[in-house]
Parts: C-alpha cells; structure tokens; sequence
C-alpha cells in the first residue's frame, strides 16, 4: 500500500530530497499547514526572520556564499509582496533561490478574499519560472522541477505558489527522478571551432584583457580555479566586474581591479584600448560600458556565457561561446596546453608593451584619496577594516551606495562566494539580511556587513533575527548622514542642490544596537578606529558598528554618464578641469 | 538638441527596422499567453497582431503566431528572450518578405444595405476566398482571407458597400512545401 502525504508534508519531503537544511521564512494564514508540519522535519531549520524582504536576501545571502539554492517561504497576499524586491534583486544578479508562497484555497482564488493576490501575475517578470499549484497530484513534480529550474543554465528565482486547501489533501509521494533535459534547454552549446578560433585570437593579442564577471562565480569554485589559471598561463591582463570580485585574487598583478563606472583608471583604460576583449561571465550591463557607440572600439571581443540571450544584446561580438564557464574554461585549456606548450614565454614580448603602457595607468594610483588625521575618511576605514581581517577567511556583504563602491575599491578579495552585493538591482537593505543569510551557511565564520546609514534603516529589523539565533554578525556602518551617492550625483549634476539626500534624525545607532540586544561601538577619530575595529571583531556577538566618517567624501575615479571609458574623472584634484555636461545628467 | 537627449538614447545607432512573423509553440497550460506577451511589453517589444490556438490536444501544444517589427538586433533578443521561457518548445521566425512562407489573415465583413450594393461588396471581395456566412434582404456576413495589407485596404474601399462592422483574426503563418519547421 502507497502512502499518502499531505501537501505540506510533500513540501518538506521535496526540501529534504533536495538536501535543503536551512529555510528563511515567516508564517502567516495560507502557509499555517506547512509550519504545522515544520516539527516532524528534523533535518531541516527554519529561521524566522522580521520582513519577508529580509528572507529573501537571507536566502540570496544564503546561496551566493554558499553555490547553493536559497529557500523562502512566506504566506500570502502581503507575505508574497514583499518578497518581490528579493526576487527581483535574485533575478537581476543570477541567485538561485526557491521561493514558497501560501495562496488562499482554490475555490476563493479570483474572489479578493482575505490576503489574496495574484502572486504568480505579480511575480511573472521577476522569476525564471513561477507555478501557481492548483492539483495535489502536481505537487512533487512541480517542486523538484522548481528546484532544477533555478539552479540550471543561468540560475535564478523560482516561485511555487501553494493554495491553502492543497496543503491539506494528500497524495502519493512521487520520488525524484533527474529530468533529462528542460524542455530543449540545454546549455553547452559551443563546439571545438569556437574553441580553437579562441586560442588563435589569443596567440596574436597584442593588447588583450579578461573581463569577468559574476558568471564564473555561478559557475562554482572550479571555474575559478580554472579562470587564474589560464590567467597565468597566458600572462593577460584582468579585469572583473562588480559581481565577480574574488574569482581572481585582488592581489595580483595581473589583477587591474574593478572595471566600470568607479573602476579602477587602468581597468577602464585597457578596456577602451585592447585589441581583444575576453568576456568570460559577464553581461556588459551599462554602468559597465558607458556610452555604448564608443565601448572599446578596437577591439575583438569574445563572450563566453551560459546565456544565449545575452550575447549581442548590448555589444555586438566577434566571438560568442555559449557554454557553463567551468566547461568552457576545461575545454580551452585543454587546448591551450596542447597547441601552445611554451606560450607564455613567446608571448611575453608581443605583449610587453601594452603591460608597460597598463604601468603607466597604473602610476596615476587612481584610487588614491587625500588622508585626513582628524576625520575618518571612508576609504581609510576600508583599507583598516581589509588589514584588520585579511588573515581571517572573510565574508563581506553590502548595501548599496559610496560604501559599497569604496568596499568594491579598497577590499580586496581573493576568493570567490566571500563577496555579496546587490549589484543589479542595486536594492539598499541588501546587506544586513545577506550577512544573515552568510552567516547562517558558515557559522564560524566572520561576516562583515560594509553598510551605510541611510540602506541599513531599511532592513534593520533583521538585528532581531541575528540576535535570535546568536549570529555574530557585524554591520560596519559608514556613517555621513548623507544618502552618499545621492549626495555625490545632486553635488555633481544639480549644482548642489541636496535635496532630500541628509538624513535628520537618525538613531543613536550604539543604543539601538543595546535596545536590539547586541553590541554597539562607535568610532570618531582615525586614532581610534584601529582599536574599535579589532574591538569589534572580537566580540562573539552581532555588532552594529557607528563609524562617523567625513560627510563630504566622493567616490572617485568614475566614468560620468554619457561618457566612453577614456574619460575618466579622477580625484579632487583632477576634477576642476572636467566638468559634467548637460547629456551626461540622466544616467543615474 | 544634443543637450535635450539622456545618455540613455545615445546609445543606438538608429538600425532599420523589419517585419517578423514570430512562431511559438509552447505547452498549453494556465498563464502561458500571459508569459510570452509579458516578455514582449516587458521589454518594449511590438505586437502587432496576435494568433494562438492549440493545436495538437494530444500533447497540449498551443501555436503562437505574432507579427512584430523591430530592427535584427531586437529581433534576435525576442527568439532568444522566448526560447528561453520554460513552456516554449520552439520558435521560427520568418521575414514578411519571405517567398517560401505563407500568411493569412481571416476577416468577417458585414453589410447593411440593398441588395444591388452587397452584390458589389461580395463581388469586390472576390479575389479573397469570399464566403457567404449569413444573409438576410437588407445585410449580409462574407468572410475573406487575405494579407493584412489587403484587408486593411478592403475595409477601407468597402464603406461605401455598407459595411458596418469588422472582425478580424492575427496572421497566421505555414512554410510552403513539404519541409516543416522543425
């Protein structure tokens, strides 16, 4: 005799077949038989969080430092809509995270009743794929096809909207079976001719340069791997986008830094004057190639992404590898390694003087900033925060604005999964809920939350979650009361005309981190800082860290809008000279 | 003129654009109309017209058939962006231009006036498959199927016939031959 399990209790069979351990969630009506059934599923923990918001980037936080798909489950109506942001933000940035969802029962569904919406309408753009489960009977398949759905080809959100009524019936429960392919969706779709055309563009770059970008990290950790070393073994130049920091250790020389509208002057610079342009996971999104018609315009270029979709829909290229990084990277080196034995040696005076000319960028130290003794400058605090955890295996999550471009700047990573920042959708309140998230899949380890005042108001409910369940996360504010970049942009395009971007009336964010039940710290002066910050990591517990910094600073180099890559406005001192113009003001 | 324009806009080089006829074939389930036609406000893509049927019960496939233009640039995001929708099989794309493809659209054409005029009107329609659908003294229903072009043009010259209401379907599109698409 089969037997014959509610909904609810196919729900978690699902969660456990698909190795799930932890969930992000809070309850409500429509899901009350899923958490009823919570206590009979041992292997899996639920961790219940302030705003079904903070569940969502807990989830995102979850998976981008783990490789692992996220899961939320939230109820209903309101409990759906405020989990869109997260899905939106999952969509944008390619995070796998499986979102439940508790719908009113079947036979009121079109009927506004009480905390309805339409969920699986409202959330049609923001997945890769959503089902609104209206069979018992469908309900395992749909769920194990939701997992698969959000974690293969370019991973993403995936939302199963569940009616009441259809957690109580019961059904047999269908065992997993690996489906062979998604509806045609394969994603290899590359051959050795590409492969070889790629090795010949190689061997006769003169002036070449990697862009990579957050697909090698969805790639998983070989991929990587894999990147440094065809990195090395043909002595290019690379460059990374915001969400690929880590894939190649920020320390290296051959590493230019970040590349994009606050990157680095050689980044840009080398972007603008190579011959051949290696896209390996990255999807050239604006703030990566300012003015489109004059984005490197020499140059071949070379996109290698698991996404048919995203090549040729910015830039046009030469050469377009559609293909998993990590495979794609195994069978180029494979190749390399064959045909071009000695390569490195060879190759070194073909490329000499483009790394000679990559010096001379480099020698404008374009990040530099002008010290201060007597205020915190922001960069600073970066830079002490980096040498104060560098030998600690670190895990940084952002909000979303200076701060986070001063972290992309000035921390440097050199791993890949220790880096999470909503980089697409640019969702302030990100990051306080991702370091939960983190620091739910890596208990021991230490997770900093590189926030600003302003974004961290947003999610900063989630400090109860982090206190509940003894997370010592440490939320590392760069405090200047300004919404920082609004600031930056009204400062540089509206002839200062700050409107609405000062924050009166915050909270004494030392209290606030007591009234939470954690630890607050605050630093004013540069002199202290040091001592607060090793202070503050070594408290076993959450910290909200109130580190005062100078109000005015700007986020430089940057590329203002509207303008190529060449064009570059550097610090304080270089920016009299160029000025913003009026086509440039509404990129922002 | 410059000054007034975001950098936004800069971007593209005016491409010239073309008129495609887009074929989707997608599993025939609850929300799928709704997936690809949200793919194309979403982005900004046009439809100009709209077919959709299913036809094959067996395995649930529905065909979608849309006529878009935009330039080659648009064109190729609209197949891949569909292609990767999970219901969606397959796409073909075809050029209006296109020689080796049919289209048809269906029109029902109604007309109230005295029986001299809806002789005209039946015989104006003659080169498009007419069909007498319902017919009383005074008014009648023929259906013809035609290009859009034509039918545009038909429901303009056939006022003065006493037509008062037109129907119409979305173009649908078969290649000629024996080959399928596959």
């Amino acid at each position: 005799m089969p037997k014959f399990y509610s909904g609810a209790e196919i729900v978690f069979k699902c969660l456990e077949d698909q190795n799930v351990s932890h969930i992000f969630g809070y309850p409500g009506g429509a899901v009350l038989p899923i958490y009823d059934e919570l206590k009979n599923f041992n292997s899996i923990k639920h961790i219940l969080v302030r705003h079904e918001q903070g569940a969502g980037h807990a989830a995102e936080g979850y998976a981008r430092s783990t490789g692992k798909p996220g899961v939320l489950l939230v109820t209903s109506g309101p409990g759906a809509t405020n989990a869109v942001t997260a899905l939106t933000d999952a969509y944008m940035d390619s995070v796998p995270l499986v979102c439940i969802t508790g719908q009113v029962p079947t036979h009121l569904i079109g009927t506004d009743a009480f905390q309805e919406c339409d969920t699986t309408g409202i959330t049609r753009p923001c997945t890769k794929h959503n089902w609104l489960v209206k069979d018992i009977n469908d309900l395992a398949e749909v769920m194990h096809k939701a997992f698969e759905v959000a974690t293969t080809g370019r991973p993403g959100p995936v939302l199963v909207d569940i009616p009441k009524d259809i957690q109580f019936q019961k059904s047999k429960y269908k065992n997993y079976k690996k489906n062979k392919k998604l509806n045609g969706k394969s994603h290899d779709n590359y051959s050795q001719k590409n492969i070889d055309e790629l090795i010949n563009l190689i061997s006769k770059a003169k002036k070449p340069i990697f862009y990579t970008g957050g697909g090698v990290i969805n790639s998983g950790t070989k991929a990587s791997e894999l990147l440094r070393e065809l990195v090395y073994a043909t002595g290019f130049p690379i460059t990374s986008t915001l969400q690929g920091l880590g894939c190649f250790p920020a320390d290296d020389n051959q590493f230019l830094g970040m590349l994009g509208m606050h990157g680095t002057y050689e980044a840009n610079n080398a972007m603008y004057s190579c011959d051949l342009m290696i896209n390996v996971g990255a999807r050239f999104d604006d703030r990566i190639t300012g003015k489109i018609d004059e984005f490197s315009p020499k140059s071949k270029k070379v996109h290698i992404d698991i996404d048919p979709s995203s090549i040729n829909k910015n830039v046009k290229v030469d050469l377009a590898i559609v293909g998993d990084i990590k495979s794609v990277l195994t069978s180029t080196l494979k190749t390399f390694k064959k045909s071009k034995n000695n390569f490195t040696k060879s190759n070194k005076h073909q490329i000499s003087n483009w790394w000679e000319q990559i010096q001379k960028w480099r020698s404008k130290r374009s990040l530099d900033y002008i010290g201060s003794e007597e205020t915190i400058k922001p960069q600073y605090a970066i830079e002490r925060l980096y040498e104060l955890t560098k030998d600690k295996d670190t895990y940084i999550t952002t909000e979303v604005g200076q701060h986070q471009m001063w972290a992309a700047q000035h921390y440097k990573f050199n791993k890949p999964n220790r880096w999470m920042t909503s980089g697409g959708l640019g969702t302030m309140g990100y990051g306080l809920p991702a370091a939960v998230g983190v620091q739910i899949a890596h208990p021991k380890k230490l997770v900093i939350d590189i926030a600003g005042e302003a974004s961290v108001l947003m999610t900063m409910q989630e400090m109860s979650t982090a206190v509940q369940y003894n997370l010592p996360i440490k939320i590392f504010i760069l405090n200047n009361e300004y919404m920082g970049m609004v600031r930056q942009w009204q400062e540089l395009l509206h002839d200062k005309n700050y409107s609405e971007s000062y924050t009166a009336a915050l909270p004494d964010f030392v209290k606030m981190a007591e009234a939470y039940g954690c630890v607050g710290i605050r630093a004013k002066t540069p002199e202290e800082l040091d001592d607060k910050i090793i202070e503050m990591l070594n408290t076993d517990r959450p910290v909200i860290f109130d580190c005062l910094v100078d109000k005015q600073e700007n986020c430089f180099p940057m590329i203002p809008s509207g303008k190529p890559h060449n064009q570059m406005l550097l610090g304080p001192k270089d920016q009299k000279e160029k000025k913003i113009t009026g086509k440039g003001r509404t990129l922002v | 003129m410059a000054n007034s324009k975001s950098a936004y806009s800069f971007a593209g080089k005016k491409q010239k654009s073309d008129t495609h006829i887009i074929v989707v074939w997608v599993d025939n389930e609850a929300g799928v109309l709704a997936r690809v036609v949200g793919l194309f406000s979403g982005r900004g893509y046009n439809i100009e017209s709209l077919a959709v049927a299913e036809v094959d019960q067996k395995q649930n496939i529905s065909r979608i058939t849309i006529v878009t233009t935009g330039t080659p640039q648009v064109v190729d995001q609209i197949k891949l962006q569909l292609k990767k929708l999970v219901p969606v099989h397959k796409v073909a794309d075809f050029k209006r231009e296109d020689k080796n493809v049919i289209f048809k659209e269906m029109a029902l054409f109604k007309f109230v006036a005295n029986n001299g005029k809806l002789n005209k009107a039946f015989e104006a329609c003659k080169n498009f498959n007419p069909v007498i659908l319902d017919q009383t003294n005074k008014s009648n229903v023929i259906q013809i199927t035609a290009l859009r072009r034509e039918i545009d043009t038909m429901s303009k010259n056939l006022k003065k016939f006493g037509l008062v209401s037109v129907s119409r379907t979305g173009a649908v599109a078969m290649t000629r031959g024996s080959e399928i698409f596959k």
